[in-house]
Protein backbone atom coordinates (compact mmCIF):
# COMPACT_ATOMS: atom_id res chain seq x y z
CA UNK A 1 0.00 0.00 0.00
CA UNK A 2 1.23 3.49 -0.81
CA UNK A 3 -0.05 6.48 1.15
CA UNK A 4 0.57 9.96 -0.23
CA UNK A 5 0.93 13.13 1.80
CA UNK A 6 0.36 16.32 -0.15
CA UNK A 7 3.74 17.96 0.45
CA UNK A 8 3.33 21.56 -0.67
CA UNK A 9 3.08 23.15 2.80
CA UNK A 10 2.19 22.22 6.38
CA UNK A 11 2.38 19.21 8.71
CA UNK A 12 3.79 16.82 6.11
CA UNK A 13 6.56 15.08 8.08
CA UNK A 14 4.25 14.58 11.09
CA UNK A 15 1.69 12.69 8.96
CA UNK A 16 4.40 10.70 7.19
CA UNK A 17 5.94 9.60 10.49
CA UNK A 18 2.64 8.36 11.95
CA UNK A 19 1.66 6.50 8.77
CA UNK A 20 5.05 4.74 8.84
CA UNK A 21 4.43 3.81 12.47
CA UNK A 22 1.18 2.04 11.52
CA UNK A 23 3.00 -0.56 9.45
CA UNK A 24 6.56 -0.62 8.17
CA UNK A 25 5.36 -2.18 4.91
CA UNK A 26 3.40 0.92 3.96
CA UNK A 27 5.20 3.20 1.54
CA UNK A 28 4.80 6.92 2.15
CA UNK A 29 5.18 9.28 -0.81
CA UNK A 30 5.40 13.06 -0.58
CA UNK A 31 3.16 14.32 -3.37
CA UNK A 32 4.16 17.49 -5.21
CA UNK A 33 3.56 16.42 -8.81
CA UNK A 34 1.03 14.58 -10.98
CA UNK A 35 3.47 11.68 -11.40
CA UNK A 36 3.80 11.29 -7.64
CA UNK A 37 0.02 11.44 -7.23
CA UNK A 38 -0.34 8.57 -9.72
CA UNK A 39 1.65 6.23 -7.42
CA UNK A 40 -0.54 6.55 -4.30
CA UNK A 41 -3.56 4.53 -3.12
CA UNK A 42 -4.76 7.23 -0.73
CA UNK A 43 -3.92 10.87 -0.06
CA UNK A 44 -3.61 12.96 3.10
CA UNK A 45 -4.12 16.71 2.78
CA UNK A 46 -2.26 17.98 5.85
CA UNK A 47 -2.76 20.89 8.18
CA UNK A 48 -1.32 24.20 7.07
CA UNK A 49 -2.82 27.37 5.69
CA UNK A 50 -5.73 26.69 3.34
CA UNK A 51 -5.20 29.96 1.42
CA UNK A 52 -1.60 28.91 0.73
CA UNK A 53 -2.48 25.31 -0.14
CA UNK A 54 -5.17 26.18 -2.69
CA UNK A 55 -2.71 28.43 -4.55
CA UNK A 56 0.01 25.78 -4.50
CA UNK A 57 -2.34 22.96 -5.57
CA UNK A 58 -3.52 25.09 -8.51
CA UNK A 59 0.02 25.98 -9.40
CA UNK A 60 1.23 22.37 -9.33
CA UNK A 61 -1.66 21.45 -11.66
CA UNK A 62 -2.91 19.00 -9.04
CA UNK A 63 -6.50 20.26 -8.68
CA UNK A 64 -8.10 18.26 -11.50
CA UNK A 65 -6.14 15.02 -10.97
CA UNK A 66 -6.78 14.96 -7.21
CA UNK A 67 -10.46 15.67 -7.71
CA UNK A 68 -10.74 12.98 -10.41
CA UNK A 69 -8.93 10.37 -8.29
CA UNK A 70 -11.17 11.02 -5.27
CA UNK A 71 -14.32 10.95 -7.41
CA UNK A 72 -13.12 7.61 -8.75
CA UNK A 73 -12.93 6.28 -5.20
CA UNK A 74 -9.41 7.02 -3.90
CA UNK A 75 -9.54 7.54 -0.11
CA UNK A 76 -8.59 11.07 0.95
CA UNK A 77 -8.17 12.52 4.44
CA UNK A 78 -8.02 16.23 5.16
CA UNK A 79 -6.90 17.60 8.54
CA UNK A 80 -7.82 21.18 9.44
CA UNK A 81 -6.77 23.08 6.27
CA UNK A 82 -7.38 19.79 4.41
CA UNK A 83 -10.96 19.73 5.70
CA UNK A 84 -11.48 23.29 4.43
CA UNK A 85 -10.22 22.34 0.96
CA UNK A 86 -12.51 19.27 0.81
CA UNK A 87 -15.77 20.94 1.91
CA UNK A 88 -18.35 21.95 -0.70
CA UNK A 89 -19.28 25.06 1.24
CA UNK A 90 -16.99 27.54 3.05
CA UNK A 91 -18.65 30.43 4.86
CA UNK A 92 -17.65 33.69 3.13
CA UNK A 93 -15.34 32.03 0.59
CA UNK A 94 -15.62 30.03 -2.59
CA UNK A 95 -15.23 26.29 -1.97
CA UNK A 96 -12.25 24.38 -3.39
CA UNK A 97 -12.49 20.64 -4.13
CA UNK A 98 -16.13 20.38 -3.02
CA UNK A 99 -15.76 16.65 -2.38
CA UNK A 100 -17.40 16.61 1.06
CA UNK A 101 -21.01 17.63 1.65
CA UNK A 102 -20.33 19.95 4.58
CA UNK A 103 -20.23 23.64 5.47
CA UNK A 104 -17.15 24.92 7.31
CA UNK A 105 -16.33 28.18 9.01
CA UNK A 106 -12.64 29.10 9.08
CA UNK A 107 -10.85 30.10 12.32
CA UNK A 108 -14.17 29.63 14.11
CA UNK A 109 -12.57 28.79 17.44
CA UNK A 110 -10.54 32.04 17.48
CA UNK A 111 -6.87 32.97 17.27
CA UNK A 112 -3.82 31.04 18.49
CA UNK A 113 -4.39 31.96 22.14
CA UNK A 114 -7.75 30.15 21.85
CA UNK A 115 -6.19 26.93 20.47
CA UNK A 116 -6.79 23.93 22.76
CA UNK A 117 -6.47 20.21 23.38
CA UNK A 118 -9.42 18.05 24.37
CA UNK A 119 -10.41 14.39 24.28
CA UNK A 120 -13.35 12.60 22.78
CA UNK A 121 -14.71 9.70 20.78
CA UNK A 122 -13.57 9.03 17.23
CA UNK A 123 -15.52 6.19 15.61
CA UNK A 124 -15.20 3.54 18.38
CA UNK A 125 -12.00 4.97 19.95
CA UNK A 126 -11.28 7.58 22.60
CA UNK A 127 -8.55 10.00 21.48
CA UNK A 128 -6.78 13.30 22.18
CA UNK A 129 -7.82 16.09 19.84
CA UNK A 130 -5.53 19.04 19.07
CA UNK A 131 -7.35 22.11 17.74
CA UNK A 132 -5.14 24.90 16.32
CA UNK A 133 -6.90 27.93 14.86
CA UNK A 134 -9.37 25.29 13.80
CA UNK A 135 -12.33 25.46 11.42
CA UNK A 136 -15.82 24.53 12.60
CA UNK A 137 -18.13 22.21 10.69
CA UNK A 138 -21.45 24.03 10.86
CA UNK A 139 -23.56 21.73 8.68
CA UNK A 140 -23.28 18.27 7.13
CA UNK A 141 -25.29 16.57 4.38
CA UNK A 142 -27.40 13.44 4.86
CA UNK A 143 -24.78 11.10 3.42
CA UNK A 144 -22.11 12.25 5.87
CA UNK A 145 -21.31 10.15 8.96
CA UNK A 146 -20.25 12.08 12.04
CA UNK A 147 -17.32 10.25 13.71
CA UNK A 148 -16.56 12.82 16.44
CA UNK A 149 -18.43 15.66 18.07
CA UNK A 150 -17.42 18.53 20.30
CA UNK A 151 -20.11 20.47 22.13
CA UNK A 152 -22.69 19.05 19.76
CA UNK A 153 -20.84 20.10 16.56
CA UNK A 154 -19.15 17.55 14.26
CA UNK A 155 -15.32 17.65 14.33
CA UNK A 156 -14.60 14.45 12.38
CA UNK A 157 -16.74 13.30 9.46
CA UNK A 158 -16.72 10.70 6.72
CA UNK A 159 -18.57 10.51 3.44
CA UNK A 160 -17.62 7.25 1.74
CA UNK A 161 -13.95 7.56 0.73
CA UNK A 162 -13.61 11.10 2.11
CA UNK A 163 -12.43 11.54 5.73
CA UNK A 164 -12.00 14.94 7.36
CA UNK A 165 -10.99 16.11 10.83
CA UNK A 166 -11.04 19.67 12.19
CA UNK A 167 -8.30 18.60 14.63
CA UNK A 168 -4.73 17.35 14.14
CA UNK A 169 -4.11 13.66 14.94
CA UNK A 170 -0.64 14.15 13.38
CA UNK A 171 0.33 16.39 16.29
CA UNK A 172 -0.05 13.51 18.78
CA UNK A 173 1.93 10.30 19.29
CA UNK A 174 -1.24 8.24 18.81
CA UNK A 175 -1.46 6.64 15.34
CA UNK A 176 -4.97 5.20 15.62
CA UNK A 177 -6.65 7.72 13.32
CA UNK A 178 -3.86 7.09 10.80
CA UNK A 179 -4.55 3.36 11.20
CA UNK A 180 -8.24 4.05 10.57
CA UNK A 181 -7.35 5.85 7.31
CA UNK A 182 -5.02 3.01 6.26
CA UNK A 183 -7.92 0.61 6.82
CA UNK A 184 -10.07 2.76 4.54
CA UNK A 185 -7.41 2.34 1.84
CA UNK A 186 -6.92 -1.37 2.56
CA UNK A 187 -10.61 -2.04 2.08
CA UNK A 188 -10.49 -0.31 -1.32
CA UNK A 189 -7.24 -1.76 -2.64
CA UNK B 1 -1.72 6.59 26.83
CA UNK B 2 -0.11 9.30 28.95
CA UNK B 3 0.93 8.07 32.37
CA UNK B 4 0.73 11.49 33.91
CA UNK B 5 -1.67 14.24 33.00
CA UNK B 6 0.20 17.06 31.17
CA UNK B 7 0.09 20.44 32.91
CA UNK B 8 -1.71 23.39 31.40
CA UNK B 9 1.64 25.05 30.68
CA UNK B 10 2.96 21.92 28.93
CA UNK B 11 -0.17 21.73 26.79
CA UNK B 12 0.17 25.38 25.82
CA UNK B 13 3.83 24.88 24.93
CA UNK B 14 2.93 22.00 22.62
CA UNK B 15 0.08 23.90 20.95
CA UNK B 16 2.43 26.80 20.31
CA UNK B 17 5.13 24.57 18.83
CA UNK B 18 2.40 22.86 16.76
CA UNK B 19 1.33 26.15 15.15
CA UNK B 20 4.92 26.67 13.98
CA UNK B 21 4.88 23.13 12.55
CA UNK B 22 1.78 24.02 10.55
CA UNK B 23 3.66 26.96 9.03
CA UNK B 24 6.42 24.69 7.69
CA UNK B 25 7.14 24.89 3.99
CA UNK B 26 5.68 28.37 4.03
CA UNK B 27 6.70 31.99 3.66
CA UNK B 28 6.06 34.59 6.36
CA UNK B 29 6.09 38.11 4.94
CA UNK B 30 6.76 41.50 6.57
CA UNK B 31 3.89 43.91 5.92
CA UNK B 32 3.33 47.47 7.05
CA UNK B 33 -0.39 47.91 6.34
CA UNK B 34 -3.62 46.07 5.56
CA UNK B 35 -3.18 46.41 1.81
CA UNK B 36 0.25 44.78 1.85
CA UNK B 37 -1.14 42.05 4.13
CA UNK B 38 -3.82 41.26 1.55
CA UNK B 39 -1.24 41.14 -1.25
CA UNK B 40 0.85 38.76 0.87
CA UNK B 41 -2.11 36.49 1.63
CA UNK B 42 -3.25 36.44 -1.99
CA UNK B 43 0.28 35.47 -3.02
CA UNK B 44 0.18 32.49 -0.65
CA UNK B 45 1.95 33.70 2.50
CA UNK B 46 1.32 31.35 5.46
CA UNK B 47 1.49 34.26 7.90
CA UNK B 48 2.30 37.96 7.95
CA UNK B 49 4.58 39.94 10.27
CA UNK B 50 3.05 43.32 11.07
CA UNK B 51 5.56 46.10 11.58
CA UNK B 52 5.70 49.86 11.08
CA UNK B 53 8.88 49.97 9.00
CA UNK B 54 10.58 47.12 7.16
CA UNK B 55 14.20 46.54 8.27
CA UNK B 56 15.64 48.29 5.18
CA UNK B 57 13.82 51.48 6.19
CA UNK B 58 14.80 51.12 9.85
CA UNK B 59 18.41 50.99 8.65
CA UNK B 60 18.00 54.01 6.42
CA UNK B 61 15.97 56.23 8.75
CA UNK B 62 17.58 55.27 12.06
CA UNK B 63 16.01 56.28 15.37
CA UNK B 64 14.47 53.91 17.89
CA UNK B 65 12.45 51.09 16.33
CA UNK B 66 9.59 49.93 18.57
CA UNK B 67 6.53 47.68 18.65
CA UNK B 68 3.91 48.75 16.10
CA UNK B 69 0.77 50.69 16.98
CA UNK B 70 -1.94 48.18 18.06
CA UNK B 71 -4.35 50.01 15.74
CA UNK B 72 -2.22 49.16 12.73
CA UNK B 73 -1.90 45.54 13.89
CA UNK B 74 -5.67 45.29 14.42
CA UNK B 75 -6.27 46.59 10.88
CA UNK B 76 -4.03 43.86 9.54
CA UNK B 77 -5.76 41.23 11.73
CA UNK B 78 -9.08 42.32 10.25
CA UNK B 79 -7.76 42.26 6.68
CA UNK B 80 -6.49 38.65 6.55
CA UNK B 81 -7.40 35.15 7.74
CA UNK B 82 -3.82 33.82 8.04
CA UNK B 83 -1.90 34.13 11.34
CA UNK B 84 -0.65 37.62 12.22
CA UNK B 85 2.71 38.00 13.96
CA UNK B 86 4.22 41.18 15.36
CA UNK B 87 7.57 42.24 16.79
CA UNK B 88 8.60 43.42 20.23
CA UNK B 89 11.95 44.80 21.32
CA UNK B 90 14.36 42.37 23.00
CA UNK B 91 13.51 42.33 26.72
CA UNK B 92 10.42 44.53 26.41
CA UNK B 93 7.93 42.31 28.19
CA UNK B 94 5.28 45.02 28.38
CA UNK B 95 5.17 45.33 24.58
CA UNK B 96 4.67 41.54 24.64
CA UNK B 97 1.84 41.87 27.18
CA UNK B 98 0.15 44.35 24.85
CA UNK B 99 0.49 42.06 21.83
CA UNK B 100 -0.94 39.20 23.89
CA UNK B 101 -3.88 41.40 24.92
CA UNK B 102 -4.74 42.05 21.25
CA UNK B 103 -4.40 38.32 20.48
CA UNK B 104 -1.52 38.41 18.05
CA UNK B 105 -0.90 34.80 16.90
CA UNK B 106 2.90 34.88 17.30
CA UNK B 107 5.30 37.39 18.89
CA UNK B 108 8.77 37.95 17.41
CA UNK B 109 11.21 39.14 20.09
CA UNK B 110 13.36 40.73 17.45
CA UNK B 111 16.84 42.16 17.06
CA UNK B 112 15.44 44.24 14.18
CA UNK B 113 13.88 46.58 16.74
CA UNK B 114 16.03 48.57 19.16
CA UNK B 115 16.72 46.43 22.25
CA UNK B 116 14.96 47.55 25.45
CA UNK B 117 17.19 45.45 27.71
CA UNK B 118 20.90 44.99 27.07
CA UNK B 119 21.22 41.98 29.40
CA UNK B 120 18.06 39.90 29.46
CA UNK B 121 15.47 38.56 27.06
CA UNK B 122 11.77 38.23 27.92
CA UNK B 123 10.76 35.29 30.14
CA UNK B 124 8.56 33.90 27.41
CA UNK B 125 7.38 31.00 29.61
CA UNK B 126 5.11 33.50 31.35
CA UNK B 127 3.06 34.04 28.19
CA UNK B 128 0.31 31.95 26.58
CA UNK B 129 1.06 33.52 23.19
CA UNK B 130 3.90 31.81 21.28
CA UNK B 131 7.24 33.50 20.57
CA UNK B 132 9.70 33.22 17.71
CA UNK B 133 13.29 34.36 18.31
CA UNK B 134 16.38 34.83 16.17
CA UNK B 135 19.54 32.77 16.71
CA UNK B 136 23.01 32.68 15.16
CA UNK B 137 24.04 29.32 16.58
CA UNK B 138 22.87 26.37 18.67
CA UNK B 139 23.65 27.94 22.04
CA UNK B 140 21.61 31.05 21.29
CA UNK B 141 18.72 28.95 19.95
CA UNK B 142 18.64 26.75 23.06
CA UNK B 143 18.80 29.75 25.41
CA UNK B 144 15.77 31.23 23.66
CA UNK B 145 13.92 27.88 23.76
CA UNK B 146 14.70 27.59 27.49
CA UNK B 147 13.15 31.05 27.95
CA UNK B 148 10.02 29.75 26.21
CA UNK B 149 10.43 30.39 22.45
CA UNK B 150 8.26 27.98 20.40
CA UNK B 151 9.98 28.68 17.10
CA UNK B 152 13.49 29.69 16.04
CA UNK B 153 14.71 31.58 12.99
CA UNK B 154 18.17 32.51 11.82
CA UNK B 155 18.99 36.15 12.41
CA UNK B 156 20.74 36.68 9.13
CA UNK B 157 21.32 40.39 8.60
CA UNK B 158 17.89 41.96 8.21
CA UNK B 159 17.28 44.76 5.74
CA UNK B 160 20.38 44.07 3.65
CA UNK B 161 18.92 41.86 0.92
CA UNK B 162 22.11 39.84 1.41
CA UNK B 163 21.66 36.20 2.33
CA UNK B 164 25.23 35.50 3.45
CA UNK B 165 24.59 35.86 7.19
CA UNK B 166 21.46 33.69 7.13
CA UNK B 167 23.51 31.02 5.33
CA UNK B 168 26.25 31.31 7.96
CA UNK B 169 23.76 30.97 10.83
CA UNK B 170 21.94 28.01 9.27
CA UNK B 171 25.19 26.19 8.49
CA UNK B 172 26.52 26.85 11.99
CA UNK B 173 23.34 25.50 13.56
CA UNK B 174 23.32 22.38 11.39
CA UNK B 175 26.98 21.58 11.98
CA UNK B 176 26.62 22.07 15.75
CA UNK B 177 23.58 19.77 15.79
CA UNK B 178 25.60 17.14 13.90
CA UNK B 179 28.54 17.67 16.24
CA UNK B 180 26.55 17.31 19.46
CA UNK B 181 24.71 14.27 18.11
CA UNK B 182 28.05 12.50 17.67
CA UNK B 183 29.36 13.20 21.19
CA UNK B 184 29.60 10.53 23.89
CA UNK B 185 27.06 11.38 26.62
CA UNK B 186 29.73 12.19 29.21
CA UNK B 187 30.85 15.14 27.08
CA UNK B 188 27.40 16.77 26.88
CA UNK B 189 27.60 18.76 30.13
CA UNK B 190 30.85 20.42 29.10
CA UNK B 191 29.49 21.05 25.60
CA UNK B 192 26.39 22.67 27.14
CA UNK B 193 28.59 24.86 29.32
CA UNK B 194 30.75 25.86 26.34
CA UNK B 195 27.82 27.00 24.19
CA UNK B 196 25.91 28.51 27.13
CA UNK B 197 22.88 26.28 26.79
CA UNK B 198 20.86 24.24 29.32
CA UNK B 199 22.05 20.61 29.56
CA UNK B 200 18.53 19.19 29.24
CA UNK B 201 18.06 20.83 25.84
CA UNK B 202 21.55 19.80 24.68
CA UNK B 203 20.62 16.21 25.61
CA UNK B 204 17.41 16.55 23.59
CA UNK B 205 19.30 17.76 20.50
CA UNK B 206 21.94 15.01 20.86
CA UNK B 207 19.25 12.33 21.06
CA UNK B 208 16.91 13.65 18.34
CA UNK B 209 19.49 15.24 16.00
CA UNK B 210 17.18 18.25 15.76
CA UNK B 211 15.97 21.28 17.69
CA UNK B 212 12.81 20.68 19.73
CA UNK B 213 11.10 23.43 17.68
CA UNK B 214 10.79 24.46 14.05
CA UNK B 215 13.69 26.46 12.58
CA UNK B 216 13.01 29.02 9.83
CA UNK B 217 15.42 31.13 7.78
CA UNK B 218 15.32 34.92 8.06
CA UNK B 219 17.44 37.97 7.35
CA UNK B 220 18.50 38.93 3.84
CA UNK B 221 16.31 36.67 1.68
CA UNK B 222 15.55 38.66 -1.50
CA UNK B 223 15.03 36.21 -4.37
CA UNK B 224 13.27 32.86 -5.00
CA UNK B 225 16.74 31.33 -5.31
CA UNK B 226 17.72 32.71 -1.87
CA UNK B 227 14.59 31.17 -0.36
CA UNK B 228 15.22 27.78 -2.00
CA UNK B 229 18.89 27.94 -0.93
CA UNK B 230 17.82 28.28 2.71
CA UNK B 231 15.36 25.39 2.32
CA UNK B 232 18.04 23.16 0.77
CA UNK B 233 20.31 24.06 3.70
CA UNK B 234 17.64 22.64 6.03
CA UNK B 235 15.32 25.52 6.93
CA UNK B 236 11.71 24.54 7.68
CA UNK B 237 10.37 27.70 6.05
CA UNK B 238 11.34 31.29 5.29
CA UNK B 239 10.69 34.79 6.59
CA UNK B 240 10.99 37.53 3.99
CA UNK B 241 11.24 41.05 5.31
CA UNK B 242 12.25 43.95 3.09
CA UNK B 243 12.82 41.60 0.13
CA UNK B 244 9.24 41.69 -1.12
CA UNK B 245 7.85 45.18 -0.65
CA UNK B 246 11.20 46.84 -1.45
CA UNK B 247 11.35 45.13 -4.86
CA UNK B 248 10.06 46.43 -8.20
CA UNK B 249 7.03 44.10 -8.35
CA UNK B 250 6.05 42.92 -4.84
CA UNK B 251 3.07 40.79 -5.91
CA UNK B 252 5.00 38.81 -8.51
CA UNK B 253 8.00 38.42 -6.21
CA UNK B 254 5.82 37.25 -3.30
CA UNK B 255 4.15 34.63 -5.50
CA UNK B 256 7.50 33.49 -6.87
CA UNK B 257 9.06 33.06 -3.42
CA UNK B 258 6.04 31.06 -2.19
CA UNK B 259 6.39 28.68 -5.13
CA UNK B 260 10.16 28.47 -4.71
CA UNK B 261 9.78 27.38 -1.07
CA UNK B 262 7.15 24.74 -1.93
CA UNK B 263 9.30 23.33 -4.77
CA UNK B 264 12.72 24.16 -3.34
CA UNK B 265 14.35 21.03 -4.74
CA UNK B 266 13.15 21.43 -8.33
CA UNK B 267 15.51 23.64 -10.41
CA UNK B 268 13.14 23.69 -13.41
CA UNK B 269 10.36 25.23 -11.30
CA UNK B 270 12.88 27.58 -9.66
CA UNK B 271 14.02 28.77 -13.10
CA UNK B 272 10.40 29.31 -14.12
CA UNK B 273 9.48 31.42 -11.11
CA UNK B 274 12.69 33.48 -11.37
CA UNK B 275 12.04 34.33 -15.01
CA UNK B 276 11.48 38.04 -15.75
CA UNK B 277 10.82 38.92 -12.12
CA UNK B 278 12.23 42.46 -12.31
CA UNK B 279 14.58 44.22 -9.91
CA UNK B 280 15.06 42.71 -6.47
CA UNK B 281 15.73 45.10 -3.59
CA UNK B 282 19.08 46.83 -4.08
CA UNK B 283 20.79 45.42 -1.01
CA UNK B 284 23.91 46.10 1.02
CA UNK B 285 27.20 44.28 1.19
CA UNK B 286 27.33 43.05 4.79
CA UNK B 287 31.14 43.37 4.84
CA UNK B 288 30.71 47.13 4.44
CA UNK B 289 28.57 47.40 7.59
CA UNK B 290 30.30 48.66 10.72
CA UNK B 291 29.72 46.54 13.83
CA UNK B 292 27.23 48.95 15.38
CA UNK B 293 25.01 48.65 12.28
CA UNK B 294 24.86 44.87 12.50
CA UNK B 295 21.47 43.90 13.91
CA UNK B 296 22.45 40.24 14.38
CA UNK B 297 24.83 41.26 17.17
CA UNK B 298 21.82 42.24 19.29
CA UNK B 299 20.74 39.40 21.61
CA UNK B 300 22.49 37.85 24.57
Amino acid sequence: MTVGVLALQGSVSEHAKLIRSVNKKIDVVEVRTIDELATVDGLIIPGGESTTLRILVDNANLYTPIKARVEAGMPVWGTCAGLILLANNIEGERPYFGLLDATVKRNAYGRQIDSFVTEGDFADMYINMVFIRAPKITKVGEDVDVLSELDGAPVAVRQGNVLATAFHPEMTKDNRVHRYFCNMIENKV
Amino acid sequence: MAVKEPSKADTRKLLNRNLAQLLKGGVIMDVTDAEQAQIAQAAGATAVMALERVPADIRKEGGVARMSDPKMIAEIQNAVTIPVMAKVRIGHFVEAQILEAIKVDYIDESEVLTPADDMYHIDKNKFATPFVCGARDLGEALRRIAEGASMIRTKGEAGTGNVVEAVRHMRKMRSQIAEVSALPTEQLATYAKDIGAPLELVRYVAKNKALPVVNFAAGGVATPADAALMMQLGADGVFVGSGIFKSADPKARAEAIVKAVAHFGDPVILAGVSYGLGEPMRGIDVESLPDDKRLAKRGW
